[in-house]
């Protein structure tokens, strides 16, 4: 965190001067190290054993929060018997289709009822709630994200002791019994006495008196399991009853400015604004339709027509009426999965043909640049809009293809715009950090020459396009022409004005004036509202984002600093920081309490709940909605009110984190037969993006380090931001690896030397830095050298390299599509890499000597 | 010569501004950098440059951990060192270390190795190892694989000493005391001559080789002049670097330095804080974790021109004695 979030590790500091244990977990010794009391390293890719073995250590010695499991979450519900784990299946769980390698989920459901997730995948249960198989999608690969609710007459049934057999915490139990510290050492490389240490720092932080929190950033997120690395967290924070809480949560370190706001009002392809899902390609499939199978029937999703509707409305206008379905039909249709990584396949298939990359850089950012920069090349046109003439901009002039022969300039059709962007001093709006916080931000400056912002880029496309489409009549056309576009612009530039676009996102009445909260929002169309999680940012009129009242004149909450979705609530479900009778926990973990007297929830923060919603409420039957709330379901937005320590649906892998190797690892799966998730995503082969043998099979041994990839304080990403600022360029000059000193005596290493990398998928080389901060682990009884490569160089800019993400393949998370950057195998040897030609025969004859063809690496 | 002017040159000297003329003068201000809390972030010397508009001097990989800047200089006014050592930090558990592996050694090597042949060379057959590989002299892992280690960083910065050589020795008036007791040059003053260079006894000020002028932090006179703090301070994520009046940044240190010995960290100490050392006490200041020498700072710097009163005693009596022998000399002429 220090290493890759310097601003928001002072809070950390800040927490330490007042006595906070800060650990670390990370392969390398970092900036974070350095700082925290307790430096665990550990082989990357091994996190969910880790953290699985603390899940068993809390559960075999009762050192969770009982009464917090007991009421605010699905540990004493009982599960269906036809459902078998992965100790049952060695290692899949029921209901798994190895043909088409997906899930069939419906075993994991609680018994004698259906939950909708509130995330994740929420068109799996789009047949059974529509009665209708009319799906035009690909076979269960939902992805749809959308609301929860039990199915009516169906509350689960609960077995308040814990003991059930079937209950979730019993199943939890059998699940993590063998996560042992003995196999926490053998996999992870973690000693026992170290792991005892960390198991006993969190417990003991945890409970009535005291919270943990765990911070975690792309080193969980970017596997083929990520999903799966934060639910262990989750499961653990859950049990320890670190959620909802101060001090407590799951705090998501994001990787660049606002990246939370592009997740709220999404760039995602399978997201619309506030996680209202993208409607699948459902045959005949009207608004009510899409509804009735998307929406909860419990909890704040089941209000999701509100929200839609009043999301059409802000798009559509007057053009939205309540005879046209609100112009659901103006929604485009998934026909499955659209993600960046299948993006760059069908442009290598010929089918997609434009691209427009907006601050990306994947020639160098993305797995696999090779193909990021051969589907760029079988493009029509490709708009690059950044600070400075990035990799992803001169690929076809200078890229590493036409140094190998690969790619010939004149061959390339691509036709390449590129645009200068304005930063974001010379531009207004939000930014919306990991706590859902936006802050405001003004104008500077204007920008330089012809730069300008993305805001002043789409408003004035959309004109045009409008502009140009004006006569037509095609029916295709009209979401376009019937989009509510009137910006009002000011300025030389005609910039549309950031805080009228904010407005609109904030939502307004049918009279216009500015709504202060989603619980106003209707689904007559008398609304209309951008993103609902983000209504009353604009309450009274009055830009909420940017109010900047200093903490010390306000309490410690410090709620008028900025505003926070939902409502300006400043922790999430915080009706857990109360027990069931709305009292807190303890004095010194006070929140939010039941006032009743008054009849209200009251306390520090904004209460996370229905504000005159007493403990003791009960729902009467057949309530939906936030009615069938009752006094104690802290967690309003999930299907069962409840926090998920097993997940009955939503995700495509598993309802339980399950160790897993990584894709490409030198090691056998220790805990099951299964060795790698069963239901990964792998795109088509591809002979650019092969695989290589795992688990001792013949020509593991060709790649026989861990490699992981990461950032430095200095750089940024992909280093459009930071290669080309010589005052940055200059504190990290050159792309570097970092190894052991035992690594670099076995393979002849030399300090400040060259070092050559090779994967399956690429050849790269990097100056070697040998250093105590990535120490060698003993896994499996042997010794494991990993090596680590900071991914922010490639060839263009001030400070030039090798580009990390040369070597590494894509398979992806199957959840979030996200690839698996943070563990693979590879070989480094001393010396620079071939140039020309001859670097891609020495990938040719890595693969032959591992003996990798189209299906290594791609066993189910 | 009175007590006031001996002060000037050595010696505890509470009230610099005044020394130097000023009347009235505002307290004087100064760095206090606490390197038991710094990040290595470097927002220091990003900040420094951006706000003084100092040009970037040099894209070298040097192998010194994370340190690429190397040192202070005429176009680098903070430095961030870092040092990577086997020992646990304070607070920190310990663990079972691998003592017999020295990455300084493999440092040592460094610029000796064979192994950055031209590219298209062909590289060492996998398995084998190449020639003069160290493989020998490198031990096996450590069985648990633990290191203990820890990575002391510290922002360097010009010191603003009480008794300031540079100042001292300047023939131009470049140099000057200002109100706030800090040490400025003036770049349009300045002629290059730089006998201040070798008068720093920490290696602080030096000439720019493209025009031959000294340069150094100027602890941000600009901004103190309107009440704002020196740039490296405000972008400081950590409060490593501390600005303010040198009378609270000592107390605070003092404080600071309490806490860590309390806490068993009882290697750190102050570093130029003290009015009785060789240069009069540091306007800027340090807690670090180690010997200074192993941050690369004197361990005890004094004032090079500490000894200039007594120079020009001896020089004057020698003329003196010079003119005294030359008038005898002229008494003694036979006639």
């Amino acid at each position: 965190m220090a290493e890759c979030h310097p601003v928001g590790f002072q809070w950390v500091m800040e927490a330490k001067a007042r006595g906070a244990k800060v650990i670390h977990v990370d392969p390398r010794f970092t900036r974070t190290s350095a700082l925290a009391d307790l430096h665990v390293p550990l082989r990357a890719g091994s996190d969910i054993a880790f953290l699985g073995g603390i899940v068993n250590y809390v559960l075999s010695n009762d050192k969770y929060f009982r009464d917090y499991v007991v009421a605010y979450t699905n540990g004493p519900v009982v599960l269906r018997e036809d459902f078998r784990d992965t100790e049952d299946l060695d290692g899949v769980f029921s209901g798994l289709d190895p043909d088409t390698r997906t899930y069939d989920n419906s075993s994991w459901q609680y018994a004698g009822t259906e939950v909708q997730t509130a995330s994740g995948q929420r068109d799996q249960d789009y047949d059974e709630r529509t009665g209708g198989g009319s799906s035009v999608t690909e076979a269960a690969r939902g992805e749809a994200h959308g609301a929860g609710g039990a199915k009516a007459g169906g509350e689960p049934e609960r077995d308040e002791t814990l003991t059930h057999p079937r209950c979730v915490l019993q199943v939890l139990r059998r699940h993590y019994a063998r996560y042992t510290p003995e196999l926490v050492e053998r996999i992870c490389g973690v000693p026992q006495d170290l792991f005892r240490e960390v198991c006993e720092l969190l417990t003991e932080n945890s409970g009535r008196e005291r919270t943990t929190a765990f911070a975690y950033a792309v080193g969980w997120t970017q596997h083929t399991v990520g999903v799966q690395y934060i639910r262990t967290a989750a499961v653990l924070q859950s049990l320890l009853g670190n959620i909802g809480r101060p001090g407590g949560g799951i705090l998501a370190l994001r990787g660049h400015a606002s990246i939370q706001g592009s997740t709220d009002i999404p760039t995602l392809f399978n997201l619309l604004p506030g996680y209202i899902p993208m409607p699948h390609a459902h045959q005949q499939q009207d608004l009510d339709g899409f509804v009735r199978a998307d929406a909860g029937r419990k909890g704040y999703w089941g209000n999701m027509r509100s929200y839609l509707v009043s999301l059409l409305k802000a798009y559509w206008g007057d053009a939205a009426t309540a005879e046209n379905d609100f112009c659901f039909d103006y929604l485009p249709r998934l026909t499955g999965s659209h993600s960046t990584y299948e993006t760059v396949m069908s442009q290598l298939e010929g089918t997609c043909k434009g691209y427009f990359l907006l601050g990306e850089n994947p020639a160098v950012g993305s797995a696999n640049a090779k193909l990021q920069r051969l589907g760029m090349a079988n493009l029509d046109w490709l708009v690059v809009r950044d600070f400075s003439l990035i990799e992803s901009a001169t690929w076809w002039q200078d890229g590493p293809e036409i140094e190998t022969g690969e790619l010939r300039t004149e061959d390339i059709g691509t036709e390449v715009f590129f645009l200068p962007a304005a930063a974001h001093t010379e531009k207004g709006g939000t930014f919306t950090n990991t706590q859902r916080l936006l802050q405001w931000h003004h104008q500077a400056v204007e920008p330089p020459g012809e730069a300008r912002s993305d805001l002043w880029f789409t408003y004035h496309l959309g004109r045009i396009i409008r502009q140009k489409l004006a006569a037509s009549t095609d029916p295709m056309d009209r979401p376009l022409l019937d989009l509510a576009w009137g910006y009002p612009t000011k300025g030389r530039h005609a910039e549309p004005d950031a805080a009228a676009v904010l407005a609109e996102i904030n939502g307004h009445d049918a009279e216009g004036n500015p709504l202060a909260s989603y619980e106003q929002l209707s689904d007559d169309g008398s609304t209309a509202c951008g993103c609902w999680i983000y209504c009353g940012v604009y309450a009274d009129g009055v830009n909420q984002a940017a109010r900047r009242k200093p903490g010390e004149q306000q309490n410690w909450v410090a709620n008028e600093w900025g505003w926070a979705w939902p409502a300006n609530r400043r922790i999430l479900y915080n009706r857990a920081s109360a027990d069931p009778d709305g009292k807190p926990w303890s004095e010194r973990k006070a929140l939010v309490w039941w006032d009743a007297e008054r009849g209200e929830w009251t306390g520090h923060d904004i209460a996370d709940f229905k504000k005159d919603k007493a403990p003791d409420h009960r729902p009467r039957n057949g309530a939906t909605g936030p009615e069938a709330l009752s006094g104690t379901d802290a967690f309003i937005m999930q299907a069962d009110g409840k926090a998920w320590l097993y997940v009955p649906s939503g995700l495509t892998d598993g309802p339980l984190p399950t160790h897993y190797e990584p894709q490409d690892s030198p090691f056998p799966n220790l805990l099951y037969g299964q060795q790698r998730n069963p239901v990964r995503h792998l795109p088509p082969p591809h002979p650019d993006n092969r695989y290589q043998p795992s688990a001792g099979e013949p020509g593991t041994e060709v790649f026989p380090y861990v490699a992981t990839t990461y950032r430095l304080t200095e750089h940024h990403t992909a280093g459009g931001m930071s290669r080309w600022q010589p005052y940055l360029a200059e504190l990290q000059p050159e792309f570097f690896c970092e190894v052991s000193p035992e690594l670099a005596a076995e393979r002849g290493l030399d300090h400040t030397g060259w070092a050559t990398i090779v994967s399956a998928r690429g050849v790269i080389e990097a100056r070697v830095l040998v250093t105590d901060r990535v120490p060698p682990l003993t896994v499996h009884g042997r010794a494991l050298h990993q090596v680590g490569l900071p991914y922010h160089w490639g060839p263009n800019g001030y400070s030039t390299g090798d580009a990390a993400n040369e070597l590494i393949h894509m398979s992806l998370d199957p959840n979030t599509h996200i690839q698996e950057t943070k563990a693979f195998a590879v070989d480094i040897r001393p010396g620079r890499r071939p140039r020309g030609p001859a670097a891609v025969e020495l990938v040719r004859a890595y693969r032959t000597r591992a003996g990798i063809d189209d299906r290594t690496g791609t066993e189910l | 010569m009175t007590d006031d002017t001996g002060n000037l040159l050595f010696g505890p000297q509470p009230d610099v501004a005044g020394a130097a003329g000023y009347r009235g003068a505002p307290p004087r201000m100064g760095f206090f950098t606490d390197t038991s809390v710094c990040i290595g972030c470097k927002a220091c010397e990003v900040a420094c440059k951006e706000w003084n508009a100092i040009p970037e001097d040099g894209l070298e990989l040097t192998g010194m951990s994370y340190d690429n800047t190397q040192g202070l200089g005429a176009s680098t006014w903070r430095h961030v060192a870092f040092i990577e050592q086997r020992k646990p930090l304070g607070g920190q558990e310990p663990g079972v270390g691998h003592e017999d592996v020295d990455v300084f050694a493999a440092a040592g090597q460094l610029g000796t190795s064979p192994s950055s042949p031209d590219p298209g060379t062909t590289v060492a057959e996998v398995g084998s190892a190449p020639a003069g590989a160290p493989a020998g002299a490198i031990s096996p892992v450590a069985p648990d694989g633990r290191t203990e280690l820890r990575w002391l960083m510290s922002s360097d910065v010009c010191k603003h000493c009480t008794h300031a050589a540079c100042l001292d020795v300047c023939p131009t008036g470049s140099l000057f005391r200002t109100e706030f007791g800090t040490v400025v040059v003036q770049e349009d003053i300045c002629n290059g001559c730089g006998y201040c260079v070798p008068a720093c006894p920490y290696g602080v000020i030096d000439q720019r080789p493209d025009d031959g002028r000294a340069w150094k932090c100027t602890l941000c006179y600009d901004r103190l002049g309107v009440g704002m703090e020196p740039a490296c301070a405000k972008a400081c994520p950590t409060d490593s670097i501390q600005f303010g009046p040198l009378d609270e940044l000592r107390d605070r240190a003092a404080v600071g330095v309490a806490r860590l010995h309390a806490a068993g960290v009882t290697d750190a100490r102050l570093y130029g804080e003290d009015p009785g050392d060789g240069v009069g006490g540091d306007g800027a200041f340090f807690l670090l974790l180690d010997e200074p020498e192993v941050y690369g700072l004197p361990p005890d710097p004094v004032v090079t021109t500490r000894d200039m009163p007594d120079m020009w005693r001896h020089a004057v009596a020698a003329a003196a004695s010079l003119a005294g022998l030359a008038a005898l000399s002229f008494v003694r002429r036979p006639r």
